[in-house]
């Protein structure tokens, strides 16, 4: 019988680092470089300081290449819905596409939500910065921590206000008509991409408020890394996505 | 309970494994109870009474969606990478465990939504499992077509996020745990496999669930995606604006063709490495075989537009999409001669996964030998929807994937279970199977040059009248009886041998990849996957958890 469905784990899983397990940095503190640095000898998941930080970072990134196929049908849909039309009884040629003009508040938005990124962006980089991770990991306290968490709470500040933003503009184009139900396809599209973006963002907001807290009860310095990056890459990509869709909303219609 | 909320990859491989267990008993059932309906179409059947013609519709609809969603990619995507891709890289578990049972879990709960739609007092969907609008997108347009529909669409979306989160996983297990030394050149071909159809479901999953929000949008919200101008439906119009059921085509079959994809990518993959293991010889041009598999994935991103030769798309288009169509011969055709090479003069050893892998190699060539054929926009003007096209896709991908994954089942049982599968049950279970499975499927092209229409209920009706093909319709139903009756036999097996079967030894069948070790080697792996000595009676082979540098 293979020893491969043993039911006993067979990972053993270190709760916390603490003094003698790896700084969560690239470069060890004291020289290093022996053969027992040799880490691609080791079995996986303990092969290097920030592998942990690796595995997660590409999972997300193929969420979100996923999740942008999900908008490109979105877009892709628009454009042939745009396009679409039928002859009338007089041979003319009629098409139900009447474009809207965006509220002006999007531009508002817009720069709301690209000066959130910056800001996540800098709370992220308070987590790298060597000399604060060397300092947490020895346990001489949380300076990351205290640098990282005012910013992202900017953030996700910023983040409401942007989804406030863009509930306004519904209720805007809704005083001009614009119902979802209106008959106009472009109303429909208006409403189906804001929204659907806007839910993308509310989950960003709520994985935000979780990353802050995780910020103050994880206890290893590489999780609370990994849920301040992994989140930060999650809102920046949000973000691209608003302003492809925002042109493709204000110009393309 | 701990076993049942395990977060162990092996434990929900087992898991995925039963769900898509049950969604084919239940899909099987009900293929049987079309045929049944379609040759006796006036007896009243036990349990069910009469059926009406919109059950049989619902029945087409449930027993599609069930087979291609929750068997044919439940079970060789997500039940056999769970179970054996962390193993067969060197790895000690999958990169997200929590991540893996939340995708089985939204699985499973697909799975019941969709099931429950056979509950409602309405009845179950019955716009076919592809859904196409303006049936699809009107509640009015058929008993099920209410909340049945929107169960359907429910359950489908909450699946293409289950697949997608699968996924994920999957890309990056594979490219960031694997053991060390294990290079790209080393995979097993089942890698390149689950590797190609996870890129798939990324890419056309994510599609499908954004066609499902715009559909679910038509449906509820007024807007007119899919539903064209004065559409009327029952005497009403119901068209709103300049909708188009193209464009639900368009986006339905960029997820659905590569879909099918996803379903025998791993078979093939597993295919391989049975005729390697089975013959005791290398894999003949490993490096072609996984470049073809890549090829195959990519190129199948690439011809959705198949689907619609006759659906008033431009013609230029469906020209392009005929040539890309045919282009895919070119890489399956490489993968079939390398099976042949590595099968030729290769003193097989006749086990019951080699049966079935041969089986599966056998309907892989007979459903692929109509693909040309249907890729021509000329023959598919006369043959789209009759009979042909549903002998086509049930031998290349319904017969073809479940054979692999019964190779598959046969092969790995000892992993799962630690004993050994009965093979002169196996052996029954194939023979019955793949003869019932060419009696099925094969007089289909039969009742499909004759014209014969996929959807219609009943064969001879007051219009028009399909009377002369009765005899040929009948032979397909009790064959399709025997193959179900078959399956009990597998069925029995597999409990049984679950708990009286004989023990297996280490690695059974003296198979060189990684997941067959003794235990997580801790080692560099240094050695290829397939290192089996000239075939025969000889089974001199260097599995890859052992060292290069000893010889024998």
């Amino acid at each position: 019988m293979p020893a491969t469905f043993t039911p006993k784990n067979v990972e053993i899983e270190r709760k916390h680092t603490g003094i003698g397990g790896k700084p969560p940095v690239d470069r060890r503190p004291t020289g290093g470089g022996g053969d027992g640095d040799n880490w691609d000898n080791r079995p996986s998941g303990r092969r290097g300081p920030r592998e942990l930080l690796s595995r997660y970072r590409l999972g997300v990134l193929f969420a979100l290449a996923g999740d942008l196929m999900f908008f490109v049908a979105l877009v892709s849909a628009f454009f042939v819905r745009q396009s679409a039309g039928h002859f009338d009884a007089r041979e003319n040629y009629v098409s139900d596409w009447h474009p809207i003009a965006v509220p002006p508040i999007l531009w508002v938005n817009t720069a709301i939500l690209l000066l959130s990124s910056l800001t996540m962006e800098i709370a992220r980089r308070q987590l790298f910065r060597e000399i604060d991770v060397m300092e947490e990991w020895l346990g001489l306290g949380r300076p990351a921590v205290k640098r990282a968490a005012p910013w992202m709470v900017v953030t996700v500040v910023l983040g409401v206000l942007f989804v406030i933003g863009q509930w306004i503009a519904w209720g805007q184009l809704t005083q001009q008509g614009f119902h979802f139900n209106s008959p106009d396809p472009s109303s429909h599209f208006f409403y189906l991409i804001t929204g659907t973006h806007g839910l993308h963002l509310v989950l960003g907001i709520v994985a935000l408020a979780a990353a802050l807290g995780a910020l103050f009860t994880l206890k290893r310095v590489e999780l609370r890394q990994i849920v301040v990056d992994c989140t930060a890459w999650y809102w920046h990509t949000m973000g691209i996505f608003w302003i492809f869709l925002f042109v493709l909303l204000a110009y393309f219609q | 309970m701990r076993k049942l909320f395990t977060t162990d990859h092996r434990s929900l491989g087992v898991l995925y494994l039963l769900l898509s267990l049950a969604a084919v008993a239940t899909g099987t059932l009900l293929s049987l109870l079309m045929r049944v309906h379609r040759i006796w179409p006036d007896t009243p059947l036990p349990l069910l009474g009469l059926m009406k013609p919109e059950d049989y519709l619902a029945l087409v609809t449930m027993h599609g969606t069930l087979m291609v969603f929750f068997v044919l990619t439940v079970a060789p995507q997500n039940g056999f990478a769970s179970l054996v891709l962390p193993g067969q890289i060197g790895a000690r578990h999958m990169a997200f465990p929590r991540l893996n049972a939340i995708s089985f879990w939204l699985m499973a709960l697909a799975f019941t939504i969709l099931i429950s739609a056979f509950a409602l007092p309405s009845g179950a969907p019955l716009s076919g499992w592809a859904s196409y609008p303006p049936l699809s997108a009107i509640a009015s347009a058929g008993p099920g077509q209410g909340t049945g529909m929107d169960l359907w669409l429910l359950s489908i979306g909450i699946f293409c996020v289950a697949a997608w989160l699968g996924a994920v996983n999957l890309l990056a297990t594979i490219l960031g745990e694997r053991g060390a030394g294990m290079t790209w050149s080393r995979l097993p071909l089942t890698v390149w496999a689950w590797l190609t159809t996870s890129i798939l479901t990324l890419l056309v999953f994510s599609v499908l669930l954004a066609a499902a929000v715009l559909l679910f949008s038509d449906r509820h919200f007024g807007s007119s995606f899919f539903v064209p101008l004065n559409d009327v439906v029952n005497g009403h119009v119901v068209g709103r604006g300049d909708g188009s059921p193209l464009l639900w085509l368009h986006l339905f079959w960029f997820f659905g063709h590569p879909e099918v994809y996803i379903a025998i990518l791993p078979g093939m993959g597993l295919a391989t490495s049975l005729f390697a293991n089975f013959t005791r010889r290398r894999v003949a041009g490993y490096k072609v075989m996984a470049a073809m598999l890549v090829a195959i994935g990519g190129l199948g991103l690439l011809v959705w537009g198949h689907h619609m030769f006759v659906s008033g798309m431009n013609p230029y288009a469906g020209t392009a999409f005929a040539l890309t169509t045919m282009a895919i011969a070119v890489p399956s055709t490489v993968e079939v001669i390398g099976w042949l090479s590595t099968l030729w003069g290769g003193g097989l050893r006749l086990t019951t996964p080699m049966l079935f892998a041969l089986g599966f190699l056998s309907f892989f060539i007979a459903g692929g030998l109509t693909g040309p054929i249907l890729a021509q926009p000329a023959l598919d003007t006369y043959l789209h929807n009759t009979f042909f096209v549903v002998a086509h896709f049930h031998l290349i991908m319904a017969m073809a994937g479940v054979f692999s994954v019964f190779a598959g089942i046969y092969y790995w049982f000892p992993l799962m279970t630690g004993r050994m599968m009965n093979d002169l049950l196996g052996k029954l279970h194939f023979w019955i199977s793949l003869i019932a499975a060419y009696g099925t499927f094969l007089p289909m092209h039969i009742s499909g040059l004759a014209g014969e229409p996929r959807h219609y209920e009943r064969l001879a009706g007051p219009v028009v009248s399909f009377s002369e093909i009765l005899p040929n319709e009948r032979g397909i139903t009790w064959s399709a009886i025997l193959l179900g009756a078959a399956q009990l036999l597998f069925l029995w097996n597999l409990f049984a041998s679950a708990k009286r079967g004989e023990r297996a030894t280490e690695n059974p069948w003296q198979a060189t990849t990684l997941e067959w070790a003794p235990e997580i080697p801790r080692r560099r792996i240094e050695r290829g996957p397939y290192e089996y000595e000239n075939g025969g009676t000889e089974s001199m082979f260097r599995p890859q958890w052992e060292s290069a540098s000893k010889q024998e």
